[in-house]
């Protein structure tokens, strides 16, 4: 049985269209009237070429406006919570909602960042064995919070490969970063903005790095290499022992994306396999919530010797006392303020806290038997295909093309991924990773149990079936979301481009204007 | 496991070569039941002495400011916050609207038009901001403001360094501690990408020269990069009403919560100039209609310019940014209002210049060290008192109160000052507090 999905449709206006000018949604507390009595008018105060004229043109609501506004908003909107959402190397797995209360206790929110350490040994302890917790998962040798982000975390870990070349006095000579071409799309544009020059490894029949086109492409010149092990196809780069070496020998570094991590927790270790820096994200692997894009937190970690240029400060522990160390003369310096995402880190502690060991090695067996089991369910359905190695077990997700079906029928991965929307699943991620005609590219997590995995399995089969017999059907997906397809070649042209309220109104004038 | 034929799930992973196979459990706490994990991190957290144990003097980039309950009620949603970036925009028409709507309302109160719908938090957004001004002009220098947050400083050097981008300061005028207009004309010229200014300052007074300051940018065809409190915005001049092509800040203080200073919120806004739309950091909404032409819709915007389709081309390397942060500062700025948002400047402004008054009434304490008009943060500085401040804020720690950030170190020349920082939080009798406590220890001393 596949399931019946009908998604809420408000047709909810703008913000801007609600309420009226004697509305509000919240007072303010008044300064005490002693305060304006001694301070007097901020008019006055305030030198009047920089004072504001004209108000904000913000939306005047109602509490229970507001509220409504954005309820109603929430329930056109799909998340984890609602259903399966297998959308590949997002590991969009379920985030405990316990963790969600203990990030609102004032223990975290009512604390500064700038607050005497003695005031704040609670935060630092959570974050000091965050720090070697996360070590130990990854067999590295310190790791540092600081990064916001995965993309964050793999920028910084490139000015680490800098730092280290110049500290080297190889600066200027290795100037490129290899990434294979199954890399996601942050590797590329991370290693750019650190200034190098990106040398792109093709894959090889298996789907792992071409060891002999990689042999090749590794010079005086190379930096270093950006790796996902298991790499976007779900599939493991066994030759990693190889890989290493080649690297290491021409005296390049090894950098790990962990974006998926979550297949090989406490099976096997990034620094094992000798990786130098390691990047980790929390938003993935530890079942922090996505919220939409972000917050996330991408903590990085790294071997022994590259340990002194990590960011400032490195919070440290006398056995009695945490504090925070700024003086690390090699350190890169800094990429954000303060110390990192600590909110999304706290969940990450309760997270580790509450599975243990067992529990973290649990997720991984879960997820890959999870990705596994979706291969053999999904396996020969007719116009999809499992490229590389068939027979080779998959990790945390598996990559099927979808290149044959269009072929055969015009319908194409696209088209699957809008037709999912109609049957209450989120889509996989499409089109990527791009050596993958087709590519719908499936992580089902450990999250999702066997009946939702059935039933997603049979949705695919139907939609294959609806694409043969009545491919009509699915041009016209989605249906029974909030709303059909979306224009989305609009969205960007010059002409209809609108990127605020205030351009929509300029463009409204424009057009009576013209009128 | 009988379905796909295998016996154990060791058989899964018989490509992970035998050397490398972790043949043990990892070393880590045995794991707990949820009433186990709720009472020890309650217990750990319970050690932190938070802003409602004591008043709490301290800004420099993250403020406690109060968060209203709406915000929480809203972002708590599931259907929000357990969602993904909106790759889908079908399925996720509410998260994309609600982001439509916080970057409008950044426009509003910024007086730009365009705004992405995050980046990680001001000094990040400043980074890019100086890579972006450098890729619209072709040039590759900086000019900022000496009287910068040293951590945002060091953020940027981090971020432009890579790319060849050099940053120079301009020095501020002793007395009043405003950008020197003529250090701004000597070192300005055809190699400026870029002028970046803050307002109000890091040390907490109001740039007044922006005018001048923008025009002497644009002379010389480099970028005028305004940073911003938008807290200040309900009574402050909006950057786009003194030519500001790009501005940045911290949005933290819109409905999200200090955190320990993470996450943080970086707003980023632009002119509509497709010159410089194009080469915008982040994620944009967009408003368009569904292919039938009869809904209006949204989705996300100029994605070539994004990582996943550009990869080494593209603006940035930015993928997950702050988006939940965002619907908060949405939510707040909602239920505020313009007339909420001026009642907030001014109630903050107030209070923020009473302890300026309470404070420099105070033998010993110069307060503030520049004669400027200050909005929520200022200089205090106890030279004449003959006292470090670092003692200082020990002693008022003894009495229940945390002074605010030492910026000795990182501005020699002004001695031994602190940082303080007031906020519609803080009571009179916080303050009061305060002065008294301060009054004590210097006549104490």
């Amino acid at each position: 049985m596949v399931q019946n999905f009908r998604q809420a449709f408000w047709n909810e206006p703008m913000v801007f269209e609600l309420g009226n000018n004697r509305r509000r949604g919240f007072i303010l507390p008044k300064a005490e009237e002693t305060i304006q009595r001694e301070i007097g008018e901020i008019d006055k105060l305030i030198p009047s070429n920089i004072r504001r004229t004209k108000p904000p043109k913000l939306p005047q609501l109602s509490e229970v406006e507001v509220v409504r506004h954005y309820t109603r908003l929430s329930q056109m909107n799909y998340g984890v919570d609602l259903g399966f959402y297998p959308l590949g190397s997002c590991t969009m797995k379920y985030n405990p909602k316990i963790n969600e209360v203990l990030a609102e206790l004032p223990g975290i929110t009512m604390i500064h960042p700038y607050q005497n350490e003695e005031t704040v040994q609670g935060i630092l302890e959570v974050l000091y064995w965050l720090e070697r917790w996360l070590a130990e998962i990854t067999g590295m040798y310190e790791v540092c919070l600081q990064p916001a982000a995965g993309a964050h975390a793999e920028f910084l870990g490139a000015l680490i490969m800098r730092a280290y070349h110049k500290l080297n006095g190889d600066e200027t000579k290795r100037s490129e970063l290899i990434v294979p071409d199954s890399a996601h799309g942050t590797n590329p544009a991370s290693g750019t903005m650190a200034g190098f020059k990106i040398v792109v490894v093709p894959s090889d029949n298996e789907g792992c790095v071409d060891l002999k086109a990689l042999k090749e492409a590794v010079s005086e010149h190379t930096a270093g290499l950006m790796l996902t092990n298991p790499n976007t196809l779900g599939i493991f780069e066994r030759n990693i022992e190889e890989i290493a070496k080649i690297i290491h020998s021409s005296g390049g570094l090894l950098y790990y994306d962990g974006a998926n991590l979550n297949a090989i927790l406490g099976k096997v270790r990034p620094g094992d396999m000798g990786f130098d820096i390691v990047h980790i994200n929390i938003h993935k692997t530890f079942g922090t919530p996505h919220g939409g894009g972000g917050p996330g937190a991408g903590p990085i970690g790294v071997s022994e010797q590259l340990a002194k240029f990590l960011p400032i400060p490195r919070i440290v522990f006398d056995g009695n006392r945490y504090r925070l160390d700024y003086n690390r003369p090699y350190s890169v310096g800094k990429i954000r303020s303060f110390y990192g995402n600590v909110a999304v880190l706290l969940k990450a502690y309760a997270y580790i806290l509450s599975l243990g060991a067992e529990g973290l090695e649990q997720i991984a067996e879960v997820s890959v038997l999870n990705a596994n089991y979706l291969v053999k369910k999904l396996r020969g359905i007719k116009g999809l295909t499992l490229p590389y190695d068939e027979a080779k077990p998959r990790k945390h997700e598996c990559v099927f093309s979808a290149e044959r079906l269009k072929k055969q029928t015009g319908i194409s991965a696209l088209h699957i991924a809008k037709r999912l929307l109609d049957y209450g699943f989120h889509a996989p991620t499409i089109y990527f990773p791009l050596i993958v005609k087709e590519a719908l590219m499936i992580e089902p997590t450990e999250s999702f149990e066997k009946e939702t995995l059935d039933k997603f399995a049979e949705t695919m089969r139907k939609i294959v079936k609806e694409a043969y017999e009545n491919p009509e059907k699915l041009l016209k997906a989605p249906e029974n979301t909030a709303v059909p397809r979306v224009d989305e070649v609009k969205a960007s042209h010059p002409r209809t481009m609108t990127l605020s309220w205030k351009m929509y109104q300029q463009k409204l004038k424009e057009m009576r204007n013209n009128y | 496991m009988k379905e796909i034929g295998i016996k154990t799930i060791d058989e899964l992973y018989v490509d992970v070569p035998e050397k490398y196979q972790l043949k043990r459990r990892l070393n880590l706490p045995e794991g707990r039941s949820e009433p186990e994990v709720k009472q020890y991190v309650e217990r750990l957290l319970a050690r932190n002495i938070t802003c409602k144990d004591m008043p709490i003097f301290l800004g420099a980039g993250c403020w406690p400011h109060y968060v209203p309950a709406v915000v929480n009620a809203i972002i708590r949603r599931g259907e929000l916050s357990t969602s993904y970036t909106p790759y889908q925009p079908e399925i996720s028409q509410g998260m994309l609207q609600i982001l439509f709507e916080y970057q409008s309302m950044i426009c509003e109160l910024t007086e730009m038009e365009v705004a992405n719908c995050s980046m990680y938090d001001w000094a990040s957004a400043l980074g890019e901001a100086a890579r972006m001004a450098v890729r619209v002009t072709h040039r590759n220098e900086v000019l900022i403001p000496k009287i910068i947050h040293p951590e945002r400083k060091t953020a940027l050097q981090t971020y432009v360094e890579p790319a060849g981008i050099i940053v120079r300061e301009i020095n501020y005028e002793r007395e009043t501690g405003q950008l020197s207009l003529q250090d701004l004309k000597e070192k300005i010229s055809e190699k400026t990408a870029a002028v970046y200014v803050e307002n109000p300052s890091y040390l907490g007074f109001i740039e007044t020269n922006v005018k001048e300051i923008e025009q002497e940018t644009h002379a010389k065809g480099a970028l005028f990069i305004v940073g911003v409190d938008p807290t200040s915005l309900g009574v402050l001049k909006p950057p786009g009403e003194y030519g500001a092509d790009i501005v940045v800040g911290e949005g933290q203080p819109l409905g999200n919560p200090m955190n320990y200073g993470g996450p943080l919120l970086g707003i980023f806004a632009c002119r509509n100039d497709l010159r410089l739309v194009r080469q915008m950091p982040g994620r944009i909404i967009g408003m368009t209609t569904t292919v039938n032409g009869n809904h209006k819709a949204f989705c996300m915007a100029l994605q070539t310019r994004e990582q996943h389709i550009r990869r080494e081309k593209a603006t940035s390397n930015i993928c997950s940014n702050e988006s939940l942060c965002a619907v908060a500062a949405a939510v707040y700025m909602a239920l505020l209002g313009p007339k909420g948002f001026r009642e907030l400047s001014k109630t903050i402004m107030l209070k923020a210049n009473y302890a300026i008054k309470m404070l420099s009434e105070i033998e010993g304490l110069r307060v503030p060290v520049f004669n400027s008009v200050h909005f929520k943060e200022f200089t205090v500085n106890f030279d004449a008192a003959g006292l470090a401040v670092n003692e200082v804020h020990r002693r008022l720690l003894k009495c229940g109160i945390h002074g605010g950030k030492n910026v000795s170190r990182d501005f020699p020349e002004l001695g031994e000052t602190a940082l303080y920082c007031v906020t519609e939080v803080h009571s009179k009798d916080d303050i009061d507090r305060l002065a008294a406590a301060l009054e004590q220890i210097v006549r104490g001393k």
